[in-house]
């Protein structure tokens, strides 16, 4: 087995501290590094991405613009009946174009751990590293023309359950998601659309490993995020993530939410959800709550 | 423009001969008085002219869209910033926000703020399909050599957004404004 812990924690700090120190040297040029303005860029969603709560958007997280570095830190917490999932990670933003991340999810199955012979408040922990670039476009500023912003993005995860993952028919306790996300800002309307297509094999988010009895292939998962903008601080929003099926022991369901994203100040985020899991392994109607509160450097 | 060292060199002509023209008769004399009259009066105005381009004479760089485009369909937006009298208000707002803005200040500071006050109110007008006409250039022109860049653009956004949130105007039509002036990124920003 394993042990994702300290190589990643590695890797996150020496993003962060690079992050912190580009962005305290692009900050000598009499103008802010926070020049992006409130809320484009996005909330952290649950793997560690600027976007939603559960899928990415195009847009590089951070308030860095072009000029800029931007950095922020995330925790969420999801407590749905049966399970609870912590995630918490740092990203960086480099010049609007590249993003990176990392993240770790840690999953409990509480009392459903005992029920399966893992014993009680048994969990799934796993390592997502981002990475984000920016293929075109500006989904905030231009206004006189439908063309979306359009990043690509990878998420690379390693979970450190292998055995279990084995057990229950995962093919693998590493994955690799490949997404093409699109965002617009319709200005006018006060709205806010994203929609991603994620090429993955991951079950349950990768929390249940990667590929299985009944599929192993990477497929296209369409998820799609969108959000009214109520004023410069607060963005009420749906999100719909379509996830795969690839376990024989279990069916695994899309998964969707209804957010409220209120940013009192480029340095502050919090967000809540009503999110809806849908079957994880053998409960069902996994709903609860989501919250997250990301702090931007 | 290119008249004036014309007008100087007619001038200097003209006061050249004068010692000359003081052997002449006193008929030829008016004739000369006349002259340079109308020589100083004919500078007195390329002199205004020329004040006048530097001032708010709109000058259009051919290759920059049009700094006001008409947007008729606005008009209720319009009436939600109060129309022009609403707009002048807003703008009083506006600069001393910018005025107060690190960031932003020096663009300012040495500018004649009625005049970039007057030509913005007059630009937010007939965008929003008010009956205004704006007197300024093309954005292009106007930010040529400031080396403006995103966050720059991005600041005057959010000093723009307190300044209309001071005036009562509703978020939804501040954005409808700001969706039309958010493509001059293309000409405003340099880098």
């Amino acid at each position: 087995m394993r042990h994702p812990s300290t190589l990643p924690r590695t890797i996150a700090g020496a993003i962060l501290a690079a992050g912190l120190a580009t962005a305290a040297h692009a900050d000598d040029g009499g103008t802010s590094r926070s020049g992006k303005l409130l809320l484009t860029g996005g909330v952290s969603q649950i793997e560690g991405a600027a976007g939603g709560g559960l899928t990415p958007w195009a847009v590089i997280g951070g308030y860095g613009t072009r000029d800029e570095i931007g950095a922020n830190a995330f925790y969420t917490r999801v407590d749905v009946d049966d399970y609870s999932l912590d995630s918490y990670g740092v990203l960086v933003g480099f010049y609007d174009r590249v993003e990176l991340s990392a993240s770790r999810q840690r999953f409990d199955t509480e009392a459903v751990g005992a029920a399966l012979g893992l014993g009680r408040g048994f969990a799934f922990t796993q390592d997502t590293f981002g990475l984000k670039v920016r293929l075109f476009g500006d989904a905030v500023l231009e206004q006189d023309t439908w063309l979306p912003q359009v990043s690509v993005g990878l998420q690379h995860k390693q979970n450190d359950q292998a055995g279990v993952l084995a057990f229950i028919g995962a093919r693998d306790d590493s994955g690799t998601d490949v997404y093409l996300s699109a965002t617009k800002l319709l200005l006018a309307q006060s709205l806010l659309l994203n929609g991603t297509v994620r090429f993955t094999k991951a079950n349950q988010f990768g929390i249940l490993g990667f590929g299985g009895d009944r599929n192993d292939d990477h497929e296209a998962m369409f998820e799609g995020s969108v959000a009214y903008l109520l004023n410069r601080n607060l963005a009420l929003g749906a999100e719909y993530r379509q996830k795969p099926d690839n376990l024989g022991i279990a069916t695994e369901d899309d998964a969707w939410d209804v957010f409220l994203a209120w940013a009192p100040t480029k340095t502050v985020s919090v967000t809540v959800a009503y999110v809806d899991l849908g079957n994880i392994v053998i409960a069902d109607h996994q709903r609860g709550v989501y919250a997250s509160l990301q702090v931007g450097f | 423009m290119n008249r004036l060292p014309f007008v100087a060199l007619a001038l200097a002509a003209a006061i050249a001969f004068a010692p000359h023209s003081l052997a002449q008769t006193a008929e030829e004399q008016a004739a000369l008085d006349a002259e340079a009259a109308l020589l100083a009066e004919e500078e007195a105005r390329l002199a205004a002219e020329e004040a006048a381009l530097a001032d708010d004479a709109p000058v259009r760089d051919p290759s920059a869209p049009d700094p006001a485009p008409a947007h008729p369909e606005l008009r209720p937006v319009l009436e939600q910033f109060g129309g022009r009298a609403g707009l002048d208000a807003l703008m009083e707002t506006f600069m001393a926000g910018m005025l107060a803005d690190d960031a932003l200040r020096p663009f300012f500071v040495n500018a004649d703020q009625a005049r970039v006050k007057r030509q913005l109110a007059e630009q937010f007008c007939v965008i929003l399909g008010g009956d205004c006409t704006y007197s300024g250039r093309d954005m292009k022109s106007s930010h040529a050599g400031l080396n403006i860049n995103r966050a720059h653009f991005n600041r005057l956004v959010e000093v723009l957004q307190d300044a209309m949130d001071q005036h009562g105007v509703p978020f939804r039509a501040q954005n409808q404004l700001l969706a039309k002036l958010a493509p001059m990124h293309r000409e405003v920003v340099e880098r």
